[in-house]
């Protein structure tokens, strides 16, 4: 296999990890100096792999720029790949997420604050936005974490071109069958605790990250605020895998993207206190969907008080073992090549570290 | 006349490297339409300064001879044939 390259995206800029044998790394950068890079996406899925980056200054707003040689170049495309259309009158503040359809290779789908759901058939140069899920009649009762208001998650399916899942703080999850056309509500059995008036509304929970199991597709994740679950029915029905972990609280998730079944955790002591359990920067990881979970330490910082933000967390694509990268917030990037029973520190010093993806090339 | 857009230096970049632009105006224009002609060239470099609605981007000030258009009439502030229009980066950020 060729080289490796982590995408770090931190509160001021972009850097590229790159390593040929993953051990030792070479650090590129910044890009986009004093941006938050919230959203990072490596498309391989043409030659040459293009990187898609989402990020916004404080003064300057939101921009989207892709590049195909890794960094060397950039595109922004001249009006602006995501703008809301004029009749929304909405200004869009940052692009969360971007992600690869795995139907069609020109499709790209974007999540925004506010909560939009965009889809581009043009590789990611320009979008559109989703109207059946900006006029869903719920909109206007989301609500908005500390983050904002987005849409942080967006998992198509990858068996059924009608099928997608996407989930926002604090409005929970939405599910389509139709290809975007209408969308339903998918949080049956989450708790929301902060909703005293009904603690299981039908919407409006506060997921923090869901993933998709690459064995069964249909089997779903969800790391909540204040709860961890699993769906088996694509999305619709939740119920808690939470026993045995050291806290039900954290931001991230990830599903190993080749053995099913199989995902980790970053635990926060609770949403009180977001520190790591016991002051132990750690990872939990489940075989068994979330039967028996096991702690992974080795290597990770103790006494430690930072956190892993929701998308500051990635797998590569190596077909040995998947590397395993974790951003702090305290500007520090982790690696692991055998499933998170060790970690070596990869990155040291930079900003708080907001979105981590990686990928392997051939 | 000529009115002055002139751009801080982090912009100037998207705008061919040029620190101000010329605004060719007749008559009193609302300051929207004179950054519209301003920045006609370079979509890119409009959509910093701000967003889709139309708005002046929370931390990006815009002077007017002088008076923060904030404080004014914002892109309705009127600009003259002869105004100086200074556009700056707010002091703000961590």
């Amino acid at each position: 296999m060729g080289e490796t390259v982590v995408g770090i995206g931190t509160r001021k800029g972009l850097w590229l990890a790159r390593s040929q044998d993953r051990k030792s790394w070479q650090l590129e950068g910044p890009h986009f100096l004093m941006s938050e890079v919230l959203s990072l996406l490596f498309d391989t899925r043409s030659d040459p792999t293009r990187l898609l980056v989402g990020f916004r200054s404080s003064h300057w707003g939101p921009s989207l720029q892709h590049s195909d040689d890794l960094g060397a170049t950039w595109v922004e495309h001249p009006d602006g790949s995501i703008r809301f259309p004029e009749d929304t009158d909405t200004a869009l503040k940052a692009t969360w997420q971007l992600v690869a359809d795995p139907h069609d290779p020109s499709v790209v789908w974007a999540g925004t604050e506010p909560q939009g759901l965009w889809r581009s058939a043009d590789r990611g140069e320009t979008f559109e936005l989703n109207r059946g899920l900006w006029e869903h009649p719920h909109r206007p009762q989301w609500g908005e974490g500390f983050g904002g208001g987005a849409i942080h998650t967006v998992l198509p399916s990858p068996v059924d071109a009608n099928s997608m899942l996407v989930a926002m703080s604090t409005g929970g999850v939405y599910n389509t069958r139709d290809g975007g056309e209408s969308w339903n509500p998918g949080n049956t059995g989450i708790h929301a605790y902060f909703q005293p008036h009904d603690e299981w509304p039908e919407f409006g929970q506060c997921v923090h990250k869901v993933v998709r199991d690459s064995g069964t597709p249909t089997r779903l994740y969800a790391q909540n605020h204040r709860g961890v679950y699993r769906s088996d029915d694509d999305g619709v029905t939740w119920t808690s895998i939470e026993a045995g972990l050291p806290t039900n609280f954290g931001m991230t998730a990830l599903a190993h993207p080749s053995r099913g079944d199989t995902m980790w955790l970053v635990p926060i002591a609770s949403d009180g206190e977001r520190i790591p359990p016991a002051a132990e920067l750690q990872v939990q990881r489940t075989d068994d969907a979330g039967a028996t979970w096991r702690t992974q330490h080795e290597g990770l910082p103790s006494p430690s008080y930072t956190n892993v933000l929701r998308d500051a967390a990635g797998l590569d694509n190596h077909p040995d073992e998947p590397g395993l990268y974790l951003g702090t917030r305290n500007g520090e990037v982790y690696a692991s090549l055998d499933g998170g029973d060790s970690f070596e520190r990869i990155v040291q010093q930079l900003p708080d570290v907001l979105c981590v993806r990686a990928v392997t090339l051939p | 006349m000529t009115a002055r857009v002139v751009l801080p230096g982090l912009l100037r970049d998207l705008a061919d490297g040029a620190a101000e632009l010329p605004v060719e105006l007749s008559a009193q224009a609302p300051l929207g339409d004179v950054l519209d002609l301003a920045f006609g060239p370079w979509p890119i470099l409009a959509s910093r300064v701000r967003d889709e609605r139309g708005e002046i981007r929370r931390h990006v000030n815009v002077f007017v001879d002088g008076e923060d258009a904030k404080r004014a009439h914002g892109v309705q502030t009127a600009v003259t044939p002869n105004s100086t229009v200074h556009v700056i980066n707010a002091v703000s950020g961590g």
